[in-house]
C-alpha cells in the first residue's frame, strides 16, 4: 500500500477518530496529536492491515487504549487538562445564544461522566455504531454496553431535568 | 398521538434498549419544529448529538513523523562521532609506526658508533655556525680599540 491509498483508506474515518480522542481528552490540541500519532502507527502496520476485517475498528480500539493510556500518564505526572477549549460560536440571536448555551452545557455534562460511559455514548449516540462494534472495541459484551449506556443516558437526563439552569455548569 | 409514540421510545432510550434506526427517528423528532412542551428540555440533548458528529479535525495528518527525521539525524551525528574516533586513532598511531620504521641497532658497539657518528655531525654543523659568528668578533676588536683611550 503506498502513502496515497493509506490516506484514501482513512480518510472516512480519520475524523470519527479526532472525536473520539476529543471526547477523552477534551482538548482539541491533544486530540489532534492523538489523531496524528495513531494513524502514524496504522500507517507503520501497513502490510499487516490486510489480516484485519475493519481497519476502522482497530483504529478505533487504538485510539481508545492511547488516549486512556494518556490520560493515565497525565493522572500520575499530576498535570490536569485544561478545559479551555468550547467551540467558539458567532454571537447571534438571544434565542439561538440559549440554545447554544444549552448545547455547550450537555457537552459538559457527559464531559464529566467517567471515561468507559463516556466513550460509549461517543460511539452510540454521536457516531451511532451497532452494539456489535463498540463490544468489539471496548473489548466488553453487548449486555454490558447497553447497562453502560443506559446508565450515562440516564445521569445526562438527571442534570438536565433536576438543575435546569443553563450556563450555570 | 406521535408524542405518545415518543415518550414511549425515549422510555426505551434511557434503557438503552433502541436501535439505531429508532434512536434516528428521535433526532428527527427533536430537530423539528413542533415538539411537545413537556419534552423540550430533550432538544438539546439530540441537537448536540447532531452537532457533534460534524466535528472534523483540522490538521493534516503527517504521515512522515518527526521520529524518523530524528532517527537520520542520530544516524548523521554517529558516523560523525565514529570519524572523528578514527581520524583521532588513526592520527595519533601513526608517529608509533614512523618510529618503528627508524630501526633500532641490536648490537651495542655498533650503536655506539653510530651515535659517535651522529654527534660529530652535530658539532661539525655547530663549528660551521660557529664560524660564521666570528665576524662579529671583529665588531668586538674595533669597540675596544676606539673606548680604551
Amino acid at each position: 500500500m503506498n502513502q496515497n491509498e493509506f490516506v484514501q483508506l482513512i480518510a472516512p474515518f480519520k475524523d470519527k477518530v479526532f472525536r473520539l480522542a476529543k471526547r477523552l481528552l477534551i482538548s482539541s490540541e491533544e486530540a489532534e496529536d492523538a489523531t496524528q500519532e495513531i494513524l502514524v502507527k496504522l500507517w507503520t502496520k501497513n502490510e499487516g492491515l490486510d489480516r484485519y476485517n475493519s481497519v476502522e475498528a482497530l483504529a478505533m480500539t487504538m485510539t481508545k487504549n492511547y488516549c486512556l493510556d494518556q490520560l493515565k500518564s497525565k493522572r500520575a505526572s499530576n498535570l490536569k487538562i485544561v478545559h479551555d477549549n468550547y467551540t467558539d460560536r458567532e454571537p447571534s440571536l438571544q434565542q439561538k445564544m440559549e440554545d447554544i448555551d444549552s448545547l455547550n452545557w450537555v457537552e459538559k455534562i457527559i464531559n464529566q461522566l467517567p471515561e468507559q460511559q463516556r466513550l460509549i455514548i461517543q460511539l452510540r449516540d454521536i457516531e451511532q455504531c451497532e452494539f456489535e462494534e463498540i463490544a468489539k472495541i471496548m473489548n466488553m459484551n453487548e449486555t454490558a454496553i447497553r447497562v453502560a449506556l443506559s446508565r450515562a443516558r440516564k445521569t445526562i437526563r438527571e442534570f438536565m431535568t433536576q438543575t435546569h439552569r443553563y450556563g450555570t455548569h | 398521538m406521535e408524542h405518545t409514540k415518543i415518550e414511549r421510545l425515549l422510555e426505551k432510550y434511557f434503557q438503552g434498549e433502541t436501535s439505531i434506526a429508532q434512536e434516528k427517528e428521535l433526532t428527527n423528532y427533536f430537530s423539528g419544529s413542533d415538539v411537545a412542551q413537556h419534552l423540550e428540555q430533550y432538544k438539546p440533548l439530540f441537537g448536540y448529538f447532531s452537532l457533534a458528529k460534524e466535528q472534523t479535525i483540522s490538521r493534516e495528518i503527517q504521515l512522515k513523523t518527526k521520529k524518523s527525521s530524528f532517527a537520520w539525524l542520530s544516524i548523521a551525528a554517529s558516523v560523525v562521532v565514529l570519524l572523528g574516533v578514527g581520524m583521532y586513532v588513526y592520527t595519533s598511531s601513526n608517529p608509533v609506526d614512523a618510529h618503528e620504521k627508524l630501526g633500532t641497532y641490536t648490537n651495542p658497539d655498533e650503536a655506539f658508533k653510530a651515535t659517535q657518528k651522529a654527534l660529530a655531525l652535530l658539532s661539525n654543523h655547530v663549528n660551521t655556525g660557529i664560524g660564521s659568528v666570528q665576524y662579529i668578533q671583529e665588531y668586538d676588536n674595533s669597540k675596544d680599540e676606539i673606548f680604551t683611550k
